[in-house]
């Protein structure tokens, strides 16, 4: 019988998975192509552009959910990785401002005024497209590598694991606000142009840009699933629930930890790709200790150990967010603050296991979590 | 597995924590297909005896030879259990969030368990019939997909010796199989264990002596660190060091 369950809750997410993708990628865009700006139905191009940021999150906070939601690793350092990525692309787009800046110099704005006279050497990969995606990508990838390896070597576990990493979200932002560091300081990178010719201030860029954010989304998410889905995914909850017993099964848990903590720098290292040319500017206030640990109660709000759950709670506390800061700007932190004290002590399983738990009244109780994927058949 | 031949040989073995002796030159040996019965009384040692032959702890000194004269001492826990030495813990360790089914699949013997095996392997069909076997022989095959959080305590510790079989260990480790369980769930794990120790060496950790009568052929009697006696249950009982310092104390009845 449970078994049946899980195959229908998995066949119902697979269900809202193609709802949902289908509203993301064909409804939303149509509705802000074909509709009169004055018709009720139609989506500005400002809220679109605005769906495609939480739609980056969602890839971002897929990532913290691998490895805090399955594995129980709470990583407070997810910003981090979304900056390398999203510094990687800024630094290709500041370049192709080229003559458009203020200063009509080749060289980016920021370093005219601090007087830098030749581009950087680590900046030269950033001259190509190709270098920026692949950097995007990498270079969060290999910090993960060498950071985890450190730390997961040497059996940082637990609470120690979220102060490293969140003493590594703040030494981020002190290396990037520096002016030395050659990387705009605090006013970060921004005015930028264009992206492979194309105009970033045209709506037709911005869609293209969402529609891409939707399908890299997807792809993060059918990925992730299949981790879930596999055996490995299945040592991940062993990990989380007797890391000893795991030893003793022969597995090596560092290097599942190692292993899920890189995926989830790569995703967050995409996130900030796609984040930077839509939002069009990046400043290391969007990569230190506060916005890492905002990934945190994204998916503790979504519900942790679902992947449809943390999608659900990038986008729904960032939507929050942009309705009630029009009304209580300066209320936001308490009501973000309050929202995550309410959650984790009322509903562990988040808006995920609400919802799960009020559809599934009848029926036998739904497994506390973890409905992705039957045994590995 | 000529009979006679050990499977496990500790040979003065020492742990040292900051000058407390849990083992103080504990000299001990299993034979092939044995199933052997360690007592004692509480601070024995006994666990720490299970720990240091696994891997979980590493002994200050004296050497652990397994089967054909590997010396465990220095190798970590998972390359133990590679090894073929399974291990059992007093409090029932399952993977709660997993269904019965799951916890059984992960602990399979297998080639590799690496990151990236694991991520693409799936269980072949002999696998799964071997799952299916060991899920009667713990007599859980009804619960297959229920969740091991849900479970009672006695079936958790089935599970888990369950999952420790699936590790094709020639070595068992279990300790205290039977604390918390009712005289029915007792008697059906020591057939459990009896019919287990046809095909591997088992040495149990155990309190209840109903149980120890139940199950032992060989007793070994730990105290202080050491094996002060060994021999049938009839024997060790008439020992008069053993009376004095384990059955006086733990006051129990014949």
């Amino acid at each position: 019988m449970p078994e049946q369950m899980v195959a229908r809750q998995d066949s119902r997410e697979t269900l809202s998975f193609y709802v949902t993708g289908l509203i993301l990628l064909l409804v939303l865009p149509l509705l802000n192509v074909l509709t009169p700006e004055d018709s009720w139905l139609h989506l500005s191009d400002f809220r679109l552009n605005q769906f495609g940021k939480f739609l980056c999150f969602a890839i971002l906070a897929l990532g913290l959910d691998l490895i805090w939601g399955y594995c129980g690793v709470l990583s407070m350092g997810q910003g981090v990785f979304f900056g390398f990525g999203a510094y990687c692309m800024g630094m290709y787009l500041a370049l192709q401002i080229g003559k458009e800046s203020v200063y009509g110099s080749e060289l980016p704005d920021f370093m005219v005024w601090t007087q830098v006279k030749e581009l950087p050497f680590f900046w030269y990969p950033f001259k190509s497209f190709a270098g920026a995606f692949l950097g995007a990508i990498l270079v969060p990838v290999l910090f993960a590598t060498i950071f985890g390896f450190l730390a997961f070597r040497s059996r940082i576990k637990g609470v120690y694991f979220a102060i490293i990493t969140q003493a590594l979200a703040f030494a981020a932002w002190l290396v990037f606000n520096r002016n030395e560091t050659r990387l705009g300081g605090t006013n970060g990178l921004t005015d930028f142009k264009q992206l492979l010719g194309y105009r970033l201030s045209d709506p037709s860029t911005q869609r293209g840009l969402y529609i891409i954010t939707v399908l890299a989304l997807g792809a993060a998410y059918l990925f992730c699933r299949w981790i879930v889905a596999s055996r490995a995914g299945k040592v991940l909850i062993a990990i989380r629930d007797s890391e000893s017993r795991v030893t003793f099964s022969g597995y090596t848990p560092w290097m599942y930890k190692l292993f899920v903590f890189v995926v989830s720098a790569g995703l967050a290292g995409l996130a900030g790709m796609l984040y930077v040319p839509q939002v069009g500017i990046i400043t290391p206030a969007q990569i230190g200790v506060l916005p890492s640990l905002e990934v945190v109660i994204w998916v503790a709000v979504g519900g942790r150990g679902t992947l449809i759950g943390a999608i659900l709670g990038a986008v729904a506390v960032n939507y929050g967010r942009s309705v009630l800061t029009n009304y209580f700007p300066e209320a936001w932190p308490f009501i973000l603050g309050g929202l995550f004290v309410v959650v984790v002590t009322m509903f562990p399983d988040g808006l995920l296991g609400m919802i799960r738990k009020v559809t599934e009244r009848k029926q036998t109780p739904a497994p506390v979590i973890k409905a992705e994927g039957r045994t590995a058949a | 597995m000529t009979d006679g031949g050990l499977i496990l040989n500790c040979e003065n073995v020492v742990m040292d924590y900051d000058g407390f002796k849990a083992l103080n030159n504990c000299n001990f040996s299993v034979r092939y297909n044995e199933l052997r019965v360690v007592i004692g009384p509480n601070g024995a040692g006994k666990t720490t005896l299970l720990d240091v032959i696994c891997g979980k702890t590493k002994p200050t000194s004296g050497k652990i030879l397994f089967g054909k004269g590997i010396n465990l001492v220095g190798k970590n826990a998972e390359d133990i259990t590679k090894l073929g030495v399974g291990r059992k813990f007093q409090a029932p360790s399952v993977y709660g969030n997993l269904s019965v089914w799951q916890n059984l699949d992960l602990s399979v013997k297998r080639a590799s368990k690496g990151v990236f095996p694991t991520l693409i392997g799936r269980s072949s069909p002999a696998e799964r019939v071997r799952i299916e076997e060991t899920l009667e022989t713990i007599g859980l095959s009804l619960h297959a997909h229920d969740r091991a959080g849900s479970l009672s305590h006695g079936q958790k510790q089935w599970l888990e010796i369950g999952m420790v079989i699936l590790q094709e260990p020639s070595l068992l480790l279990v300790d205290e199989p039977v604390a918390g369980m009712s005289d029915k769930e007792t008697e059906q794990t020591g057939r459990l264990l009896t019919s287990l120790s046809e095909k591997q060496a088992i040495v149990v950790i155990e309190h209840d002596m109903d149980f120890v009568r139940q199950i032992a052929k060989i007793v070994t009697v730990l105290a202080e660190g050491t094996v002060i006696c060994e021999g049938t249950v009839e024997t060790v009982q008439a020992d008069d060091h053993v009376r004095e310092i384990y059955l006086g104390r733990a006051k129990v009845a014949h």
